[in-house]
């Protein structure tokens, strides 16, 4: 136990101060000094630590008299403009405001020389004709890029990665068929709108015999070794029962309805390349006509800049293409 | 000069002056939230019938069921909600979130961990029917993925019982539910009447069955199901705030 008694003694040998406190009758500390090393950097701290009070600026002073210290605590960036509702970004005054990371995303945004060079290869590229693009080795490297990107964002979930598509849910992007046009007009509009898909359930209007004709008659199309008989009789139904309506009379689609395309042997909904048999392919199509189809592609125009989309649709064409 | 020795002989002094060192801590923190104007934006309806209104508004009945399902779930441990204010992410997610657009979260889904993308701006990126397709089984549409398969969602009916206590609780901690003549009025001036009947307490299950029908979201019109509620809550997420329609030099106010 420590002795109570407060008796500070020098160490015989190097004559330094004791605490005075004394353990099992003996034992002492010294009382050393702190390094000064230590003991300078500790104020250096301290007076480091009021200087940035200051300049932070958290203490009002006359530095810092709109809240920061221009240029060292200070930020700046252009305003938005917003004209009968329709915003130009950064198309208002420039405002300066205390240092914090809103505003050094704006200001990034319209200064960061990544960000200015992306803009201008956005603008370059949307403002080119596509067969340009392929022409010019730095924008189709772009588009290819770039475009990989927005695509792998926004696209994949549903057309996958490579565009191929998931048979029955999502169309193939690869292929030459287009339901909603493969125009470039058409795939702006497709992107920018986004498009719903409706071909109605034929099961309460048509009977099961019906419905096999059609489907045989929809195979034959394709050139698919189905019942002669039974597709005349198809043809019939097609061309009575309201599926010419939509897929026309020749069955060559309508790209205003996304109405298929049925005699270019391309399958986006009905599993025919997987059947192996004929009995399994007119099942496939006949869950189709029963059921009807219900899809919806999503608008990307909020998402999406007018020029991001146009980069998108070079991308898109640089897929189908190869 | 006061020695040490002083100090640590002398208990109460002792005490008094770590209380005094140790609160130094918490008045910086605290003192500040005092002498600024808000830390929640105050963003409005710029255009249409509810021009001037709140435009970030409580979830309806079936979108808080739908969070519930999102907590229960365990969503939040690979999902986060909130997207910082950096040039890649605004590039990947789009605009940073804003304090209001969680203010009626309870708790907060902000999270941490993405081993997942972040879900702040999901609703309406993608269609319903993807929507129930991959939580049935995420590898059928991004084969690459390691999202666990929650195929129980699309079958079990959606359990409604205690839905108006819940919303009650909710409105106990702030949010504002609608009980009263006095609380739809005042909801009616907040949000528009359109939103206000949403949020009322008394016709929680009636607005709630209307949702769903409506919005079919597991694609299943027969059945109201926990994906129904799921889906309508994630297709909801970051879409109250048209940002198309507001300067970004409004947002920076509030920091």
């Amino acid at each position: 136990m420590s002795d109570h008694k407060h008796k500070i003694t020098k160490d015989p040998l190097t004559g330094a101060e004791t605490t005075g406190h004394v353990w099992d009758d003996d034992l002492q500390e010294f009382n050393n000094p702190l390094p000064t090393w230590w003991l300078w950097a500790f104020y250096a701290t301290i007076i480091f630590s009021i200087v940035y009070w200051i300049i932070y600026p958290s203490w009002p002073t006359n530095f810092a008299k709109r809240g920061f210290i221009e240029g060292a605590t200070s930020i700046s960036f252009n305003a938005d403009s917003i004209k009968d509702g329709k915003k130009t970004v950064a198309g208002g005054e420039e405002v300066t405001v205390p240092w914090n990371t809103r505003a050094l995303l704006a200001h990034e945004m319209q200064n960061d020389p990544n960000e200015l060079k992306r803009n201008a290869m956005v603008k370059k590229v949307a403002g080119m004709a596509l067969a340009d693009v392929a022409k010019d080795p730095d924008s189709s490297a772009f588009v290819r890029a770039y475009g990989k990107g927005i695509f792998g964002d926004y696209c994949a979930a549903c057309h996958q990665a490579g565009g191929q598509g998931v048979r029955g849910h999502y169309p193939n992007l690869v292929d030459d068929a287009w339901l909603w046009g493969g125009e470039t007009a058409d795939i702006e509009t497709t992107i920018r709108k986004g498009r719903k898909g409706n071909m109605p359930a034929h099961k309460a209007s048509l009977s099961d015999q019906q419905i096999t004709e059609a489907a045989n008659y929809v195979l034959s199309l394709s050139g698919e070794a189905v019942d002669a008989g039974l597709a005349a009789s198809g043809k019939e139904i097609f061309n009575t029962k309201g599926c010419s309506g939509c897929h026309t009379p020749a069955a060559t689609g309508m790209k205003a309805l996304g109405a298929a395309n049925l005699t270019d042997k391309i399958w986006t909904q009905a599993h025919v390349p997987e059947a192996e048999t004929v009995e399994a392919k007119v099942k496939a199509v006949k869950t189709v006509i029963s059921n009807g189809i219900q899809r919806e592609m999503p608008a990307w125009e909020t998402r999406l800049s007018n020029d991001e989309i146009k980069v998108l649709v070079a991308y898109i064409k640089l897929l189908s293409s190869n | 000069m006061l020695k040490h020795e002083s100090i640590e002989t002398n208990a109460a002094l002792l005490i008094v002056m770590t209380l005094a060192a140790i609160s130094i801590g918490g008045l910086v923190e605290i003192v500040p939230l005092h002498f600024i104007e808000g830390t929640v934006e105050d963003v409005r309806i710029t255009d249409g019938p509810n021009k001037g209104k709140q435009a970030v508004r409580p979830y309806t009945p079936l979108e808080q069921l739908g969070r519930d399902i999102y907590q229960r779930e365990g969503c939040y441990t690979c999902h986060s909600q909130m997207i910082r204010p950096f040039r890649d992410e605004a590039l990947r997610y789009g605009h940073y979130s804003l304090a209001a657009e969680s203010q009626y979260d309870h708790p907060f889904q902000w999270g941490s961990m993405r081993r997942g993308p972040d879900l702040a701006r999901v609703g309406g990126k993608y269609s319903s029917a993807w929507h129930t397709k991959h939580l049935t089984q995420p590898t059928s549409v991004v084969p690459e993925s390691i999202m666990p398969n929650y195929p129980w969602l699309s079958e079990t009916p959606l359990d409604v019982v205690g839905l108006a206590d819940k919303m009650s609780t909710l409105k106990m901690v702030g949010v504002p539910y609608s009980h009263t003549k006095i609380e739809f009025d005042a909801n009616v001036e907040k949000f528009g009447e359109d939103v206000a009947k949403k949020l009322d307490i008394n016709m929680a299950e009636k607005n709630l069955e209307a949702q769903a029908k409506l919005g079919n979201f597991d694609g299943n019109p027969d059945k109201l199901s926990e994906m129904d509620a799921l889906v309508a809550y994630l297709q909801i997420l970051g879409t109250m705030i048209d940002f198309s329609k507001h300067d970004e030099a409004e947002f920076v106010k509030f920091r």
